[in-house]
């Protein structure tokens, strides 16, 4: 189970494309799970043959635990999953999906403990353990003073479960530790599958019964409210956000672009164009972003583990608003390499898939740099929250016709502000205002765009 | 309601399938009434320029500002 961010724990396979025997090339989809943020397609990442499945459909499996197992070239297959006798994990175990290192070895059934009574992890709400370090989380009169940042390490978020040697096969499956034997419950197979299906987390049932508890148990609870997508979606923003401003510096700029002739470039561009292929404001200006970032290497890229690490390419993250609430900001891979015209064709083709709730594992976690628009009937500017690890957020603001001073004329032009929040471990203000300047520059010869 | 009409809100409803057509102002800025951002508007006039094989440029946007505009501009043109 990949990680989709730092604030998700668990996912919930949903679908399985491909079976045993198959043969996979990097980048084919397996699957598809769903997490808080909806849907998300499971890439590989390497050529193989598909070995089995470890989790099933429906299988709530926590970050960094197997879904699967694939068999690279040359590697012997397991014995048979459907074997009754499980298979011990190998000395070396193959290379699950899709993270290789936190592979762990898994043991996909028990004979006495058959796969519906596996204990779900507790509800995906996210933990956030009491640092014990003040200077992580300083009390308000103790905020250390800003001209002296402190790039001590984040604390750690979201324990993934306890690392376990890859030679040493736990005795228990990954999902039961940290339930306690207090808090664990008899329960029926049949009532843990209702429980699964309603979304109830039976390790918060009350414990005083002496009863296992049975599917009638689950039946009578009343749920306060359906779990909807937009909660988990708030849930899954929450943590993240918060994350943001409790760990990040930010600092903030403001720059009004004078965007008239990048609006008179794609009015002549547009006037020749079919609908399917005409161009957006929004489109242009993430290419003079993704164009512009290369020579800004400060602001693109990850701040994992206290320190900052630029990135080569550009994967420009797209925040899109969602109908049903919340919103997601999927990459756009290889920005800076695209022209105007594949850059739309991926905006709008990512666009699609996010409103249908469909988008995939990387898009979600592989962004280096986010552009936010409101869109033109926003206001005049946003200043966004950084989505970590990344250090930058670009904002958009509505473009509108303003009153500007050209060559000692008063004109009514077309402007947008365009912002930046920038991580200040990572860079300062002078170099953000550069930046923000060169975007401007770059946006007065749309043509070259 | 029209042909035109029942063919323009099967579209928006592709797109804004959390508004209805009884509940908003045929009248109004369509973009404000369905919520819908440049994006989904493109893929409106894309979806409908399709179905009626008609082109329906950018400069004809500003005719296309209400549900009542968009469907008059639609029924005037389509075969």
């Amino acid at each position: 189970m990949p990680s989709l961010g730092s604030d998700m724990e668990a996912g919930t396979l949903v679908e399985q494309v491909v079976s045993p025997g198959d043969t996979l090339q990097s980048g084919d989809v397996i699957g598809a799970v769903e997490t808080q943020k909806g849907v998300i397609e499971i890439e590989v990442f390497e050529d193989g043959t598909f070995d089995h499945w470890v989790a099933k459909i429906g299988q709530t499996v926590p970050v960094g635990a197997p879904l699967a197992v694939i068999r690279g070239a040359g590697e012997d297959a397991l014995s048979d999953p459907k074997e009754p006798t499980p298979t011990k994990p190998q000395p070396a175990p193959p290379e699950t999906v899709p993270i290789p290192p936190e592979t762990e070895p898994y043991v996909p059934t028990e004979p006495t403990a058959p796969p519906e009574i596996v204990p779900l992890p507790p509800e995906i709400e996210p933990i956030q353990p009491e640092p014990a370090d003040p200077e992580i989380t300083p009390r308000p009169s103790e905020v250390p003073e800003p001209s002296e940042p402190r790039p001590t390490a984040p604390p750690e978020e979201c324990p993934p479960p306890s690392p376990v040697e890859p030679d040493v096969p736990p005795e228990i499956e990954p999902y039961e530790e940290g339930l306690s034997s207090q808090t664990r419950r008899r329960i029926t197979p049949a009532a843990r599958r209702l429980a699964a299906a309603r979304g109830i987390d039976v390790t918060t049932l009350a414990s005083d019964l002496k009863e296992p508890i049975t599917r009638r148990d689950i039946e009578t609870i009343e749920l306060p409210k359906p779990r909807t997508v937009s909660t988990d979606f708030r849930t899954a923003i929450a943590a993240a956000m918060a994350r943001s401003k409790r760990e990040i510096p930010h600092y903030y700029l403001s720059h009004d672009i004078d965007l008239t002739l990048a609006e008179q470039h794609l009015i002549a561009e547009n006037a020749e164009r079919e609908p399917a292929d005409r161009l957006l404001l929004g489109a242009l200006c993430a290419k003079a972003v993704a164009s512009t970032i290369s020579k800004f290497p400060e602001f693109n890229g990850h701040y994992t583990d206290g320190r900052f690490q630029p990135s080569e390419a550009v994967h420009l993250g797209f925040a899109i608003n969602i109908r049903s609430g919340g919103l997601v900001a999927p990459a756009l891979f290889d920005a800076g390499d695209q022209s105007l015209n594949d850059l739309m064709r991926n905006l709008r083709d990512l666009t699609a898939r996010v409103r249908t709730g469909r988008f995939r594992a990387r898009e979600l976690s592989d962004a280096t740099i986010t552009l936010t628009s409101l869109g033109d009937r926003g206001t005049d500017a946003v200043f966004g929250v950084i989505y970590p690890p990344q250090v930058a957020i670009v904002g958009m603001g509505a473009a509108r016709t303003h009153p500007a001073v050209v060559d000692g004329e008063l004109v009514a032009r077309k402007m947008a502000t365009f912002t930046l929040a920038a991580d200040h471990r990572v860079s300062d203000g002078h170099r953000g205002a550069l930046f923000l300047r060169a975007i401007d520059k770059h946006l007065q010869s749309p043509e070259d765009l | 309601m029209t042909d035109t009409e029942s063919a323009l809100t099967e579209e928006l409803h592709k797109i804004a399938p959390d508004v209805a057509l009884t509940d908003i102002d045929r009248s109004a800025d369509l973009r404000e009434e369905f919520d819908i951002d440049s994006m989904d508007f493109l893929n409106l006039v894309t979806a409908l320029g399709k179905r009626f094989n008609i082109p329906m440029p950018e400069a004809d946007y500003p005719q296309m500002q209400s549900f009542d505009d968009l469907a008059k501009y639609l029924g005037d043109r389509r075969p």
